[in-house]
């Protein structure tokens, strides 16, 4: 009993990096209706920046916060620089686009950090606490209790200010926003930001728990699209609902089930998109899309 | 007219010179070569989905690995006959496809290059898992095609014009598929399927169909491979195939057929000289050129000529424009670059 206890707290830990994640594509979603396939690669290049200011001798904490900020305005920078030319075409080409970016960003990687394995350190002590009789790890409660912080932040500033009205608003409408005098490009560069700096966050916090290399991210973003898809694209709530879902079964299952094992856990995610999309396409939270002719 | 006149003679200019190939060039050239034509039919596959049909797959790269273990393992376990593999493998890449594409169909655009790129990920450790049947990471070694004694030809020319042959079988199939009443069903689905419903295309059939018939396609060239390389293992179907297949069609222009070959030829020669430089060069090339032919020339080399004409005579021929126009069309009020 202990021990599964145990496995279903790392899931939900997990499954809060993969929520981030899928947070990130929402926020982008949301706005532009683009599926970031680059979000990955972008959290993963952050990552390496963060290892490199902090191998650079800059402390741990200040080394993530400055990355948070760089990846920031680097989101920004390349909704700009790059997607605003695409925005509003085919889905077909907004896709190959932030394809590119994917292959881009983690060969440039590779070429600037080489392809090895490095170890990240845990911005949490390596400690355990028991609670109820069980051990846990400070490391997944202290994920769960950021992801809950991230979580809080982001519904103050969508539901609470000024700023984040207006994203709903251009989100919602582009052309009417436009019309009472909401950037709407400013409001998209913003979403861009936010999901880099979101992005970032999951890769510190998965770094540890996995090697850092260029493909730290490749299968964290495949459980990610999952929990997106679960808890439905346009569904803040549903991200994170979802990240847990995909978290704690895809613990569970390679922990349970001899076939899964650890090396094709990667199907988990794989099987519940499926199903999802085949029962319910919408999602667990999302809104049904209506097509006009 | 002339045009047309253009077109023939080009066609067999290529023809020529393709035949031509394993004679003016060394073994090692000729095997290179041999590995163009048979992207060039994987990549042909794709782009029948991709570029005529309008869907995404980003894991064409799992059934050329089907394609190719078929082939290893009818050899080398079976006994099969080195030319009957070819069959099979489409035949088997067209059932699994199919079967892939039931479910497909209802994944609208995104949905399907999320799960087809899953399915890209998990290929290598699919095939690492039934290592009973696969050999694990080991692979397995296929006894190549020798050259039959009565043609005088070297076991490297028989393998290109073998694969030669097989690659003009599959190209003149997709050309006359796409330019007949099915293609154009197939187009319209992509051009609108609400409109092309009305119409009395059948999206659902159709769709799982091109679905299908691009995963034989991929199948054909991964048993093609096994002959040209006598050799599978899993490490050559990791990711970066399925995105050098989607790069590929993007660089030789989507929904075209010659596309296909001139993108082969980029996948197999940039790597070749790219690794010179360093390891991780052709991934920034891929990445590169995938975002730069979208946003300057997005019907891809194919197109060059056409758009170099508009250039020279100021004028846009009424297929791009209309193909151009539908690519850069506002989804959602958004006037592109506007916003």
């Amino acid at each position: 009993m202990e021990r599964f206890v145990q496995v279903v707290v790392d899931g939900v830990a997990t499954g809060s990096i993969y929520a981030a994640v899928a947070l990130a594509l929402v926020l982008i979603y949301r706005s532009t209706t683009i599926v970031n396939f680059a979000q990955g690669e972008m959290a993963m290049f952050s990552t390496f920046v963060a290892w490199g200011l902090y191998e650079g001798g800059v402390p741990l904490g200040l080394a993530v916060l400055t990355t948070l900020g760089l990846s920031f305005f680097a989101g920004m920078a390349i909704e700009r620089g790059l997607i605003r030319h695409f925005e509003g075409g085919e889905t077909l080409t907004l896709v190959i686009v932030t394809l590119g970016m994917f292959i881009l960003l983690n060969s440039l990687a590779g070429w600037i950090w080489g392809f090895e394995n490095r170890g990240f350190p845990s911005l949490f002590p390596d400690d355990s606490v028991t609670l109820g009789g069980v051990r846990l790890s400070v490391e997944s409660l202290g994920i769960v209790a950021v992801l809950l912080a991230v979580v809080g932040l982001l519904t103050l500033l969508f539901q609470r200010t000024k700023v984040g009205l207006a994203m709903r608003a251009a989100a919602l409408n582009p052309d009417s926003s436009a019309l009472v005098g909401i950037r709407v490009g400013h409001m998209l560069m913003l979403g861009w930001g936010l999901a880099a700096a979101l992005g970032a966050l999951a890769g510190v916090l998965v770094a540890p728990r996995l090697f850092l290399d260029v493909n730290l991210m490749g299968s964290v973003l495949i459980y990610a699209f999952a929990a997106a898809a679960l808890g439905g694209f346009d569904s803040a709530l549903g991200a994170v609902v979802g990240g847990w879902i995909i978290g704690v079964s895809e613990t569970l299952a390679g922990t349970y089930v001899d076939f899964i094992g650890s090396d094709l856990k990667i199907l988990v995610p794989l099987g519940i998109i499926f199903v999802v999309l085949l029962v319910r396409p919408s999602g667990l939270f999302g809104q049904s899309e209506v097509a006009r002719a | 007219m002339t045009d047309r006149r253009v077109r023939i003679a080009l066609v067999c200019a290529v023809a020529l010179v393709a035949v031509l190939i394993p004679f003016l060039f060394g073994p090692y050239r000729v095997g290179q070569f041999t590995l163009v034509l048979i992207y060039a039919v994987a990549a042909l596959g794709l782009n029948l989905l991709v570029g005529y049909n309008g869907q995404i797959s980003l894991g064409h790269g799992a059934f050329f690995a089907l394609g190719a273990y078929t082939g290893a393992l009818l050899i080398e376990k079976a006994d099969v006959p080195y030319l009957a593999t070819l069959p099979a493998a489409g035949a088997l890449c067209f059932a699994a496809g199919y079967l892939f594409g039931v479910p497909a169909l209802r994944l609208r655009g995104l949905y399907l290059a999320l799960v087809t790129l899953g399915l890209a990920i998990a290929t290598p450790q699919l095939i690492k898992r039934f290592d009973d049947l696969t050999e694990g990471t080991q692979g397995l070694t296929v006894e190549q095609p020798t050259a039959p004694g009565w043609t005088g030809l070297a076991d490297d020319q028989f393998l290109y014009l073998l694969t030669l042959a097989a690659a003009a079988i599959m190209f003149l199939a997709a050309w006359n598929l796409m330019r007949g009443p099915i293609g154009r069903s197939v187009k319209a689905v992509r051009d609108g399927e609400i409109a092309a419903s009305t119409i009395g295309v059948d999206l659902a059939a159709t769709k799982t169909r091109v679905f299908a018939l691009s995963a034989a396609y991929a199948g054909v060239g991964g048993a093609l491979y096994v002959l040209a390389l006598g050799f599978v293992a899993p490490e050559a179907f990791t990711l970066t195939l399925s995105f050098a297949f989607l790069a590929a069609i993007v660089v030789g222009g989507l929904a075209t057929v010659s596309g296909a070959l001139l993108g082969a030829l980029f996948i197999e020669f940039v790597p070749v000289y790219a690794s010179d430089v360093n390891d991780a060069l052709t991934g920034v090339i891929y990445g590169g050129v995938l975002i730069a032919f979208m946003w300057v020339l997005p019907e891809g080399a194919a197109g060059l000529p056409r758009r170099l004409r508009e250039l020279v005579l100021g004028r846009r021929h009424p297929e791009v424009a209309d193909r151009e126009d539908h690519l850069k069309a506002p989804v959602r009020g958004v006037p592109a670059g506007k916003a």
